[in-house]
């Protein structure tokens, strides 16, 4: 296949992206098996059960987006700052060891589960901590794969120039390897073990990813409707502000009840509270620019609109970012309704809309970028493959939402409110109608999540193909 | 931005500085909080213990010591009180090091074994099986101690661990993960300290169901 890029940079970005499509396919099957599980116990049991099909549901999302983040930090550095990546050998050489490393763990993950108490399955087979499972080699290898990333980044801004999208990757960039390191000790003490593994999720996902989608946002922007670059930044700079002023303390919410003490319930209130303010501001800042900044063509009054799919993710991300992070997280965030709403369905009709909202469109936005530039395409119009895949896959993941908080719902009921939490109580919510039609709705939805995701691989795949005479 | 800066909110020095200072503040007092924090939650010592010093995570000999949860008026929610002795598989006098090498055991099973994925920990965790926070004073366990020809609490979730889908309690079981017998025991000291972690109160009104079932729990009226 031709290749129309000019850069390293953005060929690497390229493979990175086609991984994190793989990843994010994983993912969804993995949702599905562990969505029939509810309804069906009987179903896989005892050969892969829900805790291995939750455990690369939760993994490949998570590294699925930290592929595409790497890849899309390498797409925009050579725009950013006019020059190719500096290092780009040796962030080749990353990109295949991560590769092999993150097969391997999810082969371990799938073949051998779980293993003996001691130190040998922490170091080898799973830590089991949620989310940042990989075991404790593949955490050390990670981190070298990043710094080599951070490097690069931070080798090519100093030597190209410096923009105000790019100063503030390379600080997020720089947070977010570092706080990894946060999650990779044993201690016995759970309260301990669970204040610091906040400090890797909350913190990545609440405040530095979200502002990565800030740099993101600003660079589609410009790119793709010729945002001007100085609103754009002016914007980034807020958000900035914004995001971190909450979002970094918006940990309090996380310490509520596992041990740590109670000033936590105001500190996490107040800030938690705060964090939609800068989705606000992420809204309507795409909004603005689309309605106000967007560039004209040279002699004409038409305006520019370079690649429609990808804007259409970058919209859905405004709506998204705020709808799942910002309304579906507040509504629980308060410690008065979380002591009742706390790992709940409540929880994870919040954890999907907001990993979808905030994420995965902006992510699938750059895929699109990704696509047109490697095949050189001028404009890139949406196909009738687009507009299903980002049909059914934003109507999926809305419906899932919805199905969880209604199934949340009877269970906060019962569960919390009425019966006091315990093993029985438990049980007899998860038999609720409204529990049960609720997460059979929520399967029916990841079913069409899944068409969605297979138009959109079939668009990516082949809308170069139909475009092509057009260039 | 045109040259001349007409306000200071459409000024990208300004928000670039207070970007930083915004940033810099907060994590300046996320980490002042975290050293009280942190103070506040290590473990306490065996001496704390048999000197009735409450701390938020006690020592790991709390095994040796009855725990319950009880409503405490001053704070407005439950909270775990350490009584008096009680025995833990047969014995009352777990030595410091004897309970934190079982508790060591046991956390390391937790995570070997995988329970976040299906199980919540302090709440956190997966949604397809109970909430493990205060699962030692479970009222369940009442009656696993016949249905596993046990003669004690601890004894028949340990057996109960070893083998969990010999003895379901409803149709989504638990798989057997090939826990051994040490690992389970190991297990049960885990769950039984992590009921004696004071965790402001959640989950609230737990165990204290509703009788006539339309009032609510007993603080929840």
């Amino acid at each position: 296949m031709v290749n129309n890029l000019q850069f390293e940079s953005k060929r690497l970005a390229i493979k990175y992206f086609i991984v994190a499509a793989i990843l994010f396919g994983a993912q969804l099957l993995m949702g599905l098996i562990a969505a029939i599980q509810f309804l069906v116990p009987g179903f896989l049991f005892e050969v892969f059960d829900f805790n291995v099909a939750r455990m690369v549901h939760i993994n490949a999302l998570v590294v699925w987006m930290l592929y595409a983040m790497i890849g899309s930090v390498y797409y925009l550095l050579p725009d950013e700052t006019e020059i190719e990546t500096v290092g780009i050998k040796l962030g080749n050489l990353a990109f295949y060891i991560l590769t092999a490393a993150v097969t391997v763990v999810v082969l371990v993950y799938i073949l051998v589960q779980v293993g003996p108490a001691s130190e040998f399955t922490i170091w080898f087979i799973n830590e089991g901590r949620e989310y940042i499972e990989a075991p404790r080699w593949a955490d050390i290898g990670i981190v070298v794969v990043v710094l080599v990333f951070v490097f690069n980044l931070f080798a090519t801004a100093i030597k190209g120039k410096q923009t105000g999208i790019v100063t503030v990757l390379m600080a997020d960039v720089l947070a977010l390897a570092g706080l990894y390191l946060a999650g990779m000790f044993f201690t016995d003490n759970i309260s301990v073990d669970q204040y610091w593994w906040w400090w890797v999720i909350h913190l990545w996902v609440e405040a530095t990813w979200e502002v990565f989608v800030g740099c993101l946002a600003a660079y589609g922007l410009i790119k793709i409707i010729g945002a001007r670059r100085e609103i754009v930044e002016m914007w980034l700079w807020i958000e900035v502000t914004m995001l971190f002023g909450s979002g970094i303390l918006g940990l309090g919410h996380h310490y509520f009840w596992i041990g740590t003490p109670e000033y936590w319930w105001e500190i996490g209130a107040l800030f938690s509270a705060l964090e939609p303010v800068p989705l606000v501001a992420m809204f309507v800042h795409v909004i603005y620019d689309w309605g106000k900044e967007t560039g004209l063509k040279e002699g004409s009054e038409e305006k520019t609109m370079n690649n429609s799919p990808a804007f259409a993710w970058f919209v859905t991300n405004a709506f998204g970012n705020f709808l799942g992070a910002g309304v579906w997280g507040f509504f629980h965030t308060l410690p008065q309704v979380n002591i009742y709403t706390h790992g709940t369905q409540f929880t994870s009709a919040h954890g999907h809309l907001a990993f979808f909202g905030a994420y995965a469109t902006i992510l699938i936005g750059m895929f699109y970028l990704g696509v047109q530039g490697k095949n050189g395409i001028k404009v890139l119009k949406a196909t009738f493959a687009s507009k299903m895949a980002i049909s059914l896959i934003t109507i999926g993941v809305l419906g899932m939402t919805v199905s969880l908080t209604i199934a949340g719902y009877g269970q906060v009921l019962v569960e919390r409110a009425q019966m006091g939490a315990t093993w029985q109580a438990y049980f007899v919510s998860q038999s609720l109608p409204w529990f049960v039609q609720g997460l059979g709705w929520r399967l029916a939805m990841g079913v069409v999540t899944f068409i969605g995701f297979v138009f959109l691989v079939k668009d990516l795949l082949t809308t170069s193909k139909s475009l092509r005479h057009i260039h | 931005m045109s040259r001349k800066v007409v306000s200071v909110w459409t000024s990208i020095p300004f928000w670039r500085r207070s970007a930083g200072w915004v940033t810099g503040f907060a994590a300046v007092l996320l980490i002042w909080l975290t050293f009280d924090s942190m103070s506040q939650i290590t473990m306490g010592t065996d001496a704390d213990l048999k000197n009735g010093i409450t701390k938020r995570v006690p020592a790991p000999t709390v095994i040796n010591y009855k725990i319950t949860y009880e409503m405490d008026t001053r704070r407005g929610h439950e909270v775990p009180k350490i009584g008096e002795k009680e025995k833990f598989f047969g014995r009352d006098d777990w030595s410091e090091e004897e309970a934190s090498a079982l508790l060591r055991l046991g956390k390391l099973a937790s995570q070997a074994k995988n329970c976040m994925n299906c199980h919540t920990l302090l709440g956190n965790g997966a949604y397809y099986a109970p909430d493990l926070t205060k699962a030692w004073l479970d009222p369940a366990w009442e009656n696993y101690i016949p249905m596993t020809g046990s003669t004690t609490k601890e004894e028949a979730m340990s057996k109960f661990l070893q083998n969990p889908s010999m003895y379901p309690s409803h149709e989504r079981m638990m798989p057997n993960l090939g826990i051994t017998e040490r690992e389970a025991i190991g297990l049960v000291a885990f769950l039984k300290h992590m009921s004696s972690i004071d965790t402001n109160g959640f989950p609230r009104n737990f165990g204290r169901m509703s009788i006539d079932g339309v009032t609510g729990a007993i603080h929840g009226k």
